[in-house]
């Protein structure tokens, strides 16, 4: 099973995210589960999604908390949220930020993704896409086929352009986790 | 490229993956209820956003009256059901709390609404998330009510529960619960079968006395001490025939799909010593911690309850016969006296030790550890003085 934690403010699209990626896994032939955690329910505030998926039906539904993958969309999160907690020495911590150092004590793999920047350079509002697609570039699944279909199902409504900027900068985060994809085993 | 799954895709076309509250709302478009009165509230809302789009984009003839109450929207929905048209509605937690003398007047009128439940706690302190105190409080008002565990059997019940409302045995509302966000807002794989064997499977909505139909008939009427106990009783008759008429809808479902559905499902119950109980979305997490203690050799077991009212009382005690300890996990509580469906097991077994374990209470979390402590906390000799575990908060509460 591959668990990740996203941790957003109310209105970045960590719930967004976590949604998109279970359509995609589905898509490429995995039981995904996604679901959210809100706070107070309001623009801006701290949100923690989960996006699990695994080759037979999902039954745990508890938060997670050991994930191989955790994302941050808003790095103002680390000096409030301990988005670091549980991320086994294996596991990944993906920030969105250019630069920055890890958070004490933590022995995964940190990675500084400057997601606004790739968004705005797309001409997408969200950085969520951007990290979408590094996530799964990571994992090697699910595949841009998969991804598309699912930002087509999920953003559907969207206006053309707002949908064109999405995938942009889902692409661009896509090639960016596929030359840092690892061969790891997941068991 | 290398992926970190080792084992092949599956084929799993089948599927949309889709919250509880989408799911909700596409068993809501293929049943096509006549009249949706409704208003809106948090954990609910998936619910209804999803309907409105359906109806928005003529996918279905309901007319959605957005009323100003619950109370409101519930009276609505029994004087259409009592008109002669099919009528749902759905709400969560304090939008329960408000309609709830409705929800009463509905089951002794026998309006036949099927109400979806995004079970939340209820206020106060205020609060949006999971748990079932919303539904306890409608426990006695003489509905039918379910307790759903996936995304997939929210939309299943909301299927059968239109059958199970209308059969002319029952005509009672039938409450479908699912847990607040844990499934309400919880992305997961659904199928969905076809529009026109839904259809085929509700059929037409058939109340038998219509008030718009040409016989005469008086609803709502006063009884006097001479005629208010037989009433109430057939109303309690009606509502024991639900679990009667029950398997032959199940297994008509199961034609359909596959899936098939009984009052309550035991998971390694064959040879299980100790045994949990409960309700909910938590019935996999459950599942998960008896799977990790049947490695170490414990034979322990969990049962989930569905039907909750009425109260599959003797299939429970069938489950529970040969087991030694029990432990009943509520997600509501009785201040003062013991949680509903501990009270509820407790009446149907003989078993002498029975535990109560209150959890989740305002969305807050259970793990798999949680329930191995419970586990083994039944293998230890009681404790009196302290009759109600708290998972999940004892062990706050200790470190103070």
């Amino acid at each position: 099973m591959i668990s990740i934690r996203w941790h957003g403010r109310g209105g970045q699209g960590a719930k967004t995210a976590a949604h998109l990626m279970a359509v995609a896994f589905l898509k490429n032939g995995r039981y995904p589960l996604a679901f959210p955690e809100y706070g107070p329910e309001r623009t801006g505030a701290p949100i923690t999604a989960y996006t699990r998926a695994d080759s037979h039906p999902i039954r745990l539904r508890s938060a997670i908390q050991v994930p191989d993958l955790v994302v941050v969309l808003d790095p103002s999160l680390l000096g409030e949220v301990p988005v670091a907690d549980g991320i086994p020495a294996g596991g990944w911590l993906i920030v969105n930020r250019p630069a920055g150092t890890a958070p004490a004590g933590f022995d995964g793999t940190l990675w500084n993704l400057a997601g606004d920047q790739i968004a705005r350079e797309a001409g997408a509002r969200f950085a969520n896409t951007v990290f979408i697609g590094a996530l799964a570039g990571l994992i090697g699944e699910p595949d841009l086929t998969h991804l598309r279909e699912a930002v087509d199902e999920v953003m559907g409504r969207l206006a053309r352009e707002v949908f064109a900027a999405s995938w942009r900068a889902l692409e661009v985060g896509f090639g960016l986790g596929a030359e840092r994809g690892v061969h790891r085993v997941i068991s | 490229m290398t992926s970190w799954f080792t084992d092949k895709p599956q084929d799993l076309r089948r599927f949309r993956v889709l919250t509880g509250g989408q799911a909700v709302a596409e068993a809501l478009r293929q049943i096509d209820p006549d009249v949706f009165p409704v208003y809106p509230i948090t954990p609910q809302t998936p619910i209804i956003e999803a309907f409105a789009q359906c109806v928005a984009d003529g996918r279905s003839h309901a007319r959605i009256l957005t009323a100003e109450s619950e109370h409101s929207a519930m009276s609505a929905a029994v004087g259409a059901a009592l008109a002669g048209a099919r009528a749902m509605t759905a709400t969560a937690s304090q939008g329960l709390a408000y309609m709830i003398e409705i929800v009463y007047l509905a089951a002794s009128l026998r309006a036949p609404v099927v109400i979806a439940v995004g079970n939340r706690a209820l206020s106060g302190p205020i609060n949006i998330h999971g748990d079932h105190s919303d539904g306890m409080l409608a426990r006695d008002s003489g509905v039918v009510q379910v307790y759903v565990t996936t995304a997939q059997e929210a939309y299943d019940w909301m299927v059968m529960g239109v059958r199970l409302a209308e059969h002319g045995e029952v005509l009672l509302p039938v409450m479908v619960g699912l847990d607040g966000f844990t499934l309400t807002h919880s992305a997961e794989p659904v199928e969905i079968l076809a529009d026109a064997a839904v259809q085929e499977f509700v059929g037409p909505y058939a109340y038998p006395y219509p008030l718009l139909s040409e016989v005469a008939g008086t609803y709502g009427a006063f009884a006097m001490p001479e005629h208010y106990f037989e009433i109430k009783r057939q109303q309690i008759a009606a509502l024991e025939r639900a679990e009667a008429v029950l398997p032959a809808i199940t297994r008509s479902f199961a034609k359909l799909c596959g899936r098939q559905y009984a009052p309550l499902e035991g998971y390694c119950m064959e040879d299980a010593e100790r045994a949990m109980v409960i309700m909910g979305s938590q019935r996999g997490t459950a599942q998960e911690a008896v799977d990790k203690l049947r490695e170490r050799g414990q034979k322990v077991g969990v049962v989930t309850v569905r039907l909750f009212r009425p109260f599959p009382r003797r299939d429970l005690a069938e489950q529970l016969r040969a087991v030694q300890a029990i432990a009943v996990f509520d997600r509501a509580s009785t201040p003062g006296s013991f949680p509903p469906l501990y009270l509820d097991t407790r009446a149907a077994v003989r078993t002498p030790r029975v535990d109560s374990v209150i959890y989740g209470l305002g969305g807050r979390d259970l793990t798999p550890d949680d329930i191995v402590a419970v586990f083994d906390r039944l293998k230890r000799p009681a404790v009196d003085a302290d009759p109600i575990f708290y998972a999940g908060s004892d062990e706050i509460e200790q470190e103070r």
